[in-house]
């Protein structure tokens, strides 16, 4: 094409427009964190005050994210990846089906799932109570996210031949696993990690259910202070999940732009 | 393959299927006998949709999420298309701030809408710059409208370049230089390209906002959307029939969405190879 028209810049204007919708309300929760009183704005001072009094109120909720979210990494990983091994090896109906299956949690509304673990298990009163009653949850959301990234990785390569190259010269099954599968999915493991642990961080719907007042995750912690605290405040508090998330989330850019570069096959649907 | 072999597989497999058994399956189908242990039994199913209260909850919820994936597939489309077919500079910037709120938090993004429309909203402030009158609408449908539209513009942003990146470049020079129009492009070769990537990321959509929670939940306890609905049920009517069945329902409406747009997608790829 020769020039840029009016359409160029008409979509470019568009495009900052939309880029502006999503950034700046960010942005205004980033300032108003840190300015001593939102009404009278930044020439009115900045402070920490509000993020030192989060950090009071609301330490242990970020304590308990960080640990959930690493246990449901580790379970993930365990469950997760040997099942994803499992489905590429075998291309069938049944294990096409299991698939089906395993992604059913990111299909059903985590309200929904959450109902059903607390009235098949709520009786239970210390299951109910712990944070493994929340590290549940997050497994089954997540573990979906962590299947489908190593599958995609494993559908590229020729696991076949790997496999019987290792079996002839005499890795057993466990040996080819560890050996040689398992470092061949390295991408597709550490997106799904990034995957998970910003999920799990995040994660609101199931745990709002889920906590009790002894098991409050970050999120449950935020929609508190947005309901009781100043504005100041639930914007500190925001700012503090910011940088716990965004570096997580700029990970898992760079981790998608590494890989996009090979021809990975992308898996469709949810 | 070896008899050993299989079993090495079973052993793989059977901790995802020991937890997916026992912690969803199971509990899945514990609601939906829950949701028939009630006084009416399982005409509660029957009964949901013949009250005015809860049918009109779940109509609201599927119009929004309706509204939600036309305007995002729309916005998202656009942008899209632009920056994978433009270079120029700040483009890759520009990429990355629209993707970067790709795992937010639905109570995050409903404190972000208060803080565009909520009552000291930017869009406030400048309404009454402008027209001398503060609008805010944050607590609202539009509101809901807003957040959802803003969680669901950075993944399906993501869906629509891949897909476009598969697009063969060839076809619109082919008919462009047969003497199509711009417009003409776009809606004879591009969206027909795009269809199982806009369907597949518009059942997404769609499926996430109905069963949105966080947003409504920050936004107002009063906009009766179906998550919404069924949280208010369960805590404070304590009626766990009810809510068991309605989340029978809100499961049953986003399962068949994405089952269904799998299916399109997956028909309209085979027509076209």
């Amino acid at each position: 094409m020769t020039g840029r028209g009016l359409a160029f810049y008409l979509q470019l204007a568009f495009t900052i427009l939309v880029s502006a919708f999503l950034i700046v309300p960010v942005a205004l929760s980033m300032i108003a964190g840190v300015t001593a009183n939102y009404l009278e704005g930044v020439s009115g001072g900045l402070t920490l005050d509000w993020v030192v009094k989060v950090w009071g109120l609301y330490r242990e909720t970020i304590y308990l994210s960080m640990a959930i979210a690493l246990a449901c990494l580790a379970v993930t990983l365990v469950v997760g990846v040997p099942a994803a091994y499992v489905l590429a090896r075998r291309p069938s109906a049944v294990t096409r089906a299991i698939e089906e299956l395993l992604v059913m949690p990111v299909a059903i509304p985590g309200l929904a799932t959450a109902l059903a673990l607390i009235v098949t298990y709520g009786g239970f009163r210390g299951f109910r109570t712990s944070w493994l009653f929340i590290l549940v949850g997050h497994v089954l959301f997540t573990l979906p996210f962590m299947v489908r990234s190593v599958l995609a990785v494993l559908s590229t390569i020729d696991l076949k031949t790997l496999e019987e190259g290792a079996a002839s010269l005499g890795a057993g099954p466990w040996q080819r696993f560890f050996g040689v599968v398992l470092p061949n999915c390295r991408s597709g493991i550490l997106a799904g990690a990034l995957m998970v642990v910003t999920l799990s961080v995040g994660e609101f719907n199931m745990t709002w259910l889920l906590h009790t007042p002894l098991t409050k995750t970050l999120p449950v912690g935020l929609a508190d202070s947005y309901a009781s605290m100043r504005l100041e405040i639930g914007s500190a508090y925001t700012l503090v999940f910011f940088v716990m998330i965004i570096p997580l989330l700029i990970a898992m850019q760079l981790a998608g732009r590494s890989s996009a570069t090979r021809p990975a096959a992308r898996r469709g649907g949810a | 393959m070896r008899r050993s072999d299989l079993f090495h597989d079973v052993v793989l497999i059977a901790p995802a299927a020991i937890v997916f058994g026992a912690f969803f399956l199971l509990p899945l189908v514990h609601l939906v006998m829950v949701g028939g242990s009630g006084p009416g039994g399982f005409a509660v199913y029957a009964r949901i949709l013949t009250d005015p209260l809860y049918l009109g909850s779940l109509i609201s919820t599927v119009a929004l999420s309706t509204a939600v994936t036309l305007a995002t597939l729309a916005i998202a489309g656009v942008v899209g298309v632009f920056l994978s077919r433009n270079r120029f500079p700040g483009d890759a910037l520009l990429v990355a701030l629209l993707t970067l709120p790709l795992a937010f938090p639905g109570v995050v993004v409903g404190f972000l809408v208060i803080m565009l429309a909520g009552r000291q909203g930017l869009i406030g402030d400048i309404s009454l710059w402008l027209f001398g009158d503060k609008l805010v609408f944050a607590y609202s449908m539009a509101g809901l409208f807003m957040g959802y539209v803003y969680f669901s513009i950075p993944r399906t942003v993501l869906t629509v370049m891949a897909a476009v990146e598969k697009l063969d470049p060839r076809l619109e020079e082919a008919a462009r230089s047969l003497g199509a129009k711009p417009w003409h492009v776009v809606r004879d070769v591009i969206i027909p390209g795009l269809k199982p990537a806009l369907l597949s990321a518009g059942a997404i959509c769609f499926a996430t906002a109905m069963g949105a929670f966080g947003t409504a939940f920050t936004l107002a306890t009063r906009i009766n959307v179906l998550p919404m609905t069924i949280y208010t049920e369960f805590t404070l009517q304590a009626n766990i029939a009810v809510a068991a069945a309605l989340s029978f329902f809100l499961g049953a409406v986003t399962w068949t969405a994405l089952a269904l747009a799998r299916t399109a997608a997956g028909t309209s790829v085979a027509a076209a190879g």
